[in-house]
């Protein structure tokens, strides 16, 4: 095992970021026309940094599957984003954010990483604004924070229920205006198919042209990859219907490491599953925590009785109900992070409390926020959220509470990085939610959108051309090379093979089958038995999927199905590493619970002794992966016990 | 639920399209539209079929990247969603739905229910944002704005671009579509400095690129998953004229 170079730079923890900027190599105007960037993927992450890197004067490409860069996942982000602006003054302050975010991430995040993160998060916020972004304001004009998990303050920013839309389409602009400039090309209905590494170096991609079924071939000085995290490894989740893994597993095949991707978030608040027929879950967001009280009834005959729909929530008495984070976290109470509040429920809906149809669901209650403030303050903060969840559930919640239950939402691991965003393979860098860098094993309310935005629009610009400084000299390269030819015949082989299957079950069947397994043992609570079970179910299904899936029509066209294939195989093989990394981590911390390590009181048990580390992996051969270790070093934070009592 | 299913399918943007009918058994009334579709493409693919592409992807109304027009209306019958949040308690048993794609000349059809909307995109290039560069933005509570066009800005800055105004109009107008994003600058301080330019040049491409004018009927605004506002278009009206004159 080899230890990883993160390359953080010396020097005090405040200073790094300002004395890295001050020493680090820049490209000239000149020679940034010379240079090529391929950008995959347009969410806050791809679409900020393309546009930064555009303004530059670089020679930018920009890929996405979606039909248009706008309609990329981070368009359904809610709550808000957090910066230390500190306009309540209510105390809040750029290392009150950094010591959040390390607290929040049970302490496996990298310090130096999550520093920078809290030192530009007050950039982020001045660049949106002059974009235009349409944040909440208060009367004067100036603008209005609410609170969110994990933390003690009011430094999340909003727009509406809709803040990641806002910022996506702020960046999207920008990104629209350097399309115009002809500094970034688009290519929308791209899917990228494989990286192609020249000498050592990210050169250039494959990518299919999802109309015509081409493939095509694209060079470029460095790469980046900011192609959103892997939630939909459990079928089920608040992802979109085509986020994938596909790219961060192409480039971890052609070297890349994968880091913790055991670490994993189910969100607290989202709309319960209902059917098998189900394609995915909706969010509630954590920001309706600030408002709404979560509660089960204390006696479980009132639970059985509503399950059964015999009666409503309103029929059950105050006294007889249970305000189960209040009485367990009377510090943050409704706000503890997300970790912590789907464990509570869970361990209610368990012991026999839980209510719905399937018992696998809690209350989201605004009774005493609705008398407290009216009705009209909940609908201005709350109302398309109100809304959304009347059209799925056809119930209306400012009558009856809301019932929510813990879903797959956000993964903490990905791609290892490192203080410069550039992974194992040079020239190849990583952004957002791919990254794995910032959130260690659980990441708060309203970070993702912080994160995002930080790496595309004031890291990797920076950051990338330390490396390019070198490149200059190095001319575009002819697309004809053998390691592009090879490349695409890799991924040609691939296709065919999957078109020959001609089996008799869909893709759809392999995907739910996994996200089954992945659910049930390495959900919110995992055990060794349960991880070992795991990784044989996977291996078995996906030999099955190799033989038995059916994906009509041709490579040749525009073909849903394929698209589909391409993305469930990674999945099957992605399955079986997470659960690996599961089993190798024999501690609790954030999001990752191990049965076996836990307090008396349930809560995470972690060994700092001998876990303190990123467990980066290195793909050897499909099913077999090499483990190399980055030890965490805390030189600012003490590390404690995460206690939110 | 019993549903025949009357499906526009056409292979690609040059080949001509028909309807085919499908019958379906057993729907649940609390599945979505777009999980009933995936329900009708396992039993295709069963059959050895091929299945109908359309183009989705957040599912919860929010991406744009949904459409259909269904029975007659854009992410048909209920108010204010888009097609993924439709759900079939929305329709009764037996009922026979007609699913077509977004019909306009300005959205060429790719295939089946899916069209291309990168009309959009190249109307946004044209001046849908604030020139403002990476880096270079001043605090952010120098720029006040008040509460009421924050919120009148938030209200048109919500279009989601899904192009069901375009498929609800007769005469195809993106109107509504353009006049959002116009508004939604318009009303903050820092989107004043480019006004005028933006106004004419988003409109110069509208023009350009096919969409029809506007003759009042607002079906848009009625169709709108958004809500969108017709005063936007006033708004844009008011705009584009005071940029010509001045």
């Amino acid at each position: 095992m080899a230890e990883l170079n993160a390359k953080i730079p010396s020097g005090p923890l405040t200073a790094k970021w300002t004395q890295y900027k001050d020493h680090q190599n820049l490209v000239n105007p000149t020679n940034k026309r010379k240079l090529d960037i391929i950008v995959v993927g347009t969410g806050l992450a791809g679409a900020s940094a393309a546009a930064s890197l555009g303004e530059m004067g670089f020679n930018v490409m920009i890929f996405c599957y979606q039909d248009s860069p706008r309609r990329a996942h981070s368009i359904a982000a809610q709550g808000g984003i957090n910066a230390a602006k500190n306009y309540p003054n209510d105390g809040d302050s750029i290392y009150r954010l950094f010591y959040d975010t390390i607290k929040g991430g049970d302490y496996r995040s990298r310090e130096s990483n999550v520093f920078r993160l809290a030192e530009v998060s007050n950039n982020i916020i001045d660049q949106c604004v002059a974009q235009g972004v349409p944040f909440a304001r208060e009367y004067s004009g100036s603008l209005e924070n609410r609170s969110f998990g994990g933390a003690l303050v009011s430094r999340t920013f909003y727009a509406r229920g809709q803040t990641g839309q806002q910022l996506l389409l702020g960046a999207y602009g920008a990104l629209s205006r350097q399309i115009k400039l002809g500094t970034v090309k688009l290519f929308n209905r791209h899917e990228m198919q494989d990286l192609v590494v020249q000498d050592g170096k990210a050169r250039g991609i494959i990518a299919r042209d999802l109309v015509t079924g081409k493939l095509e071939r694209y060079f470029g000085h460095a790469v980046v990859v900011a192609t959103g995290g892997y939630g939909n490894v459990f079928y089920l989740s608040t992802n979109a219907m085509g986020s994938n893994v596909s790219a961060c597993w192409q480039i971890f095949k052609r070297g890349a490491y994968f880091a913790n991707p055991c670490f994993t978030q189910i969100h607290p608040t989202c709309i319960p599953v209902h059917g098998d027929y189900q394609s995915k879950l909706t969010l509630m967001s954590e920001s309706l925590r600030n408002d709404g009280r979560i509660w089960v009834p204390k006696n479980k005959e009132d639970a059985e009785k509503h399950r059964k729909r015999l009666i409503k929530a309103k029929d059950i008495k105050e006294e007889d109900r249970d305000y189960y984070l209040e009485r367990r976290y009377p510090a943050y109470g409704n706000l503890v992070p997300r970790d912590v509040a789907s464990r509570a429920a869970k361990e209610r809906c368990d012991a026999g409390y839980g209510v719905g149809d399937t018992g696998l669901a809690v209350f989201l209650d605004f009774e005493e926020s609705i008398r407290r403030l009216g009705k009209h303050v909940i609908e201005e903060r709350y109302g398309n959220l109100f809304q959304m969840y009347e059209k799925i559930v056809d119930e209306n919640p400012y009558e009856n509470p809301m019932m929510i239950y813990p879903a797959v939402h956000y993964t903490m691991g990905g791609i290892w990085v490192d203080y410069e965003l550039m992974t194992t393979i040079p020239g190849l860098y990583v952004l957002g939610e791919a990254n794995f860098s910032d959130h260690g094993a659980n990441r708060l309310g309203a970070s993702a959108l912080m994160q995002g935005l930080a790496d595309g629009y004031f890291v990797l610009p920076y950051t990338i051309q330390n490396y390019l400084a070198g490149e200059i000299r190095v001319p575009r390269m002819p697309t004809d090379l053998p390691e592009f030819a090879e490349a695409e015949n890799n991924v040609r082989n691939r296709i065919r093979k999957l078109m020959e299957i001609k089996g008799t079950k869909s893709v759809d069947h392999f995907h739910k089958e996994l996200g089954k397994i992945m659910w049930e043992n390495v959900g919110m609570g995992r055990n060794e038995a349960g991880l070992k079970k795991a990784i044989s179910l996977i291996r078995t299904l996906r030999a099955d999927f190799w033989k038995d899936v059916r994906i009509p029509g041709s490579q040749d066209e525009l073909n849903p199905e394929l698209e589909k294939a391409g993305r469930v195989a990674d999945f099957l093989e992605l399955g079986e590493l997470l659960a690996l990394d599961a089993l190798n981590r024999n501690e609790s911390c954030g999001g990752h619970f191990r049965e076996e390590y836990q307090t008396d009181e349930g809560e995470c048990l972690r060994n700092d002794e001998n876990y303190m580390y990123v467990a980066a992996w290195e793909y050897l051969k499909e099913g077999e992966f090499r483990m190399h270790k980055e030890a965490l070093k805390y030189e600012e934070i003490e590390v404690k016990q995460r206690i939110y009592k | 639920m019993r549903l025949t299913l009357k499906i526009w399918r056409q292979k690609d943007s040059h080949s001509k399209g028909k309807f085919f009918t499908y019958t379906l058994d057993g729907i649940s009334p609390n599945c979505s539209f777009l999980e009933m579709l995936d329900i009708l493409n396992e039993q295709l693919i069963r059959n050895n079929e091929e299945p109908v592409a359309f183009d989705h992807d957040c599912r919860e109304g929010i991406c744009g990247m949904c459409s259909l027009y269904i029975n007659g209306r854009p992410h048909g019958p209920d108010d204010a969603i888009t097609t993924c949040q439709l759900h079939m308690r929305k329709f009764k048993d037996g009922d026979t739905i007609i699913v077509e794609p977004w019909r306009a000349k300005p959205f060429p059809v790719v295939k089946d229910l899916i069209v291309d909307r990168s009309a959009f995109d190249k109307i946004i290039q044209e001046g849908g944002y604030i020139s403002v560069l990476t880096g270079g933005a001043a605090e952010a509570n120098q720029i006040l704005v008040s509460k009421v066009n924050a919120d009148l800005a938030m209200d048109a800055a919500a279009c989601i671009g899904c192009g069901a105004c375009v498929a609800a109009c007769k005469n195809a107008s993106a109107m509504l579509f353009v006049s959002a994003k116009v508004s939604h600058l318009t009303l903050l301080p820092q989107g004043r400095i480019e006004a005028k330019d933006r106004v004419k040049k988003m409109v110069a491409m509208m023009d350009k690129l096919g969409f029809g004018n506007c003759t009042n009927t607002y079906a848009c605004e009625a169709e709108c998953p958004k809500l969108i506002s017709r005063s936007n278009i006033a708004r844009m009206n008011r705009e584009f004229i005071f940029a010509k004159v001045s």
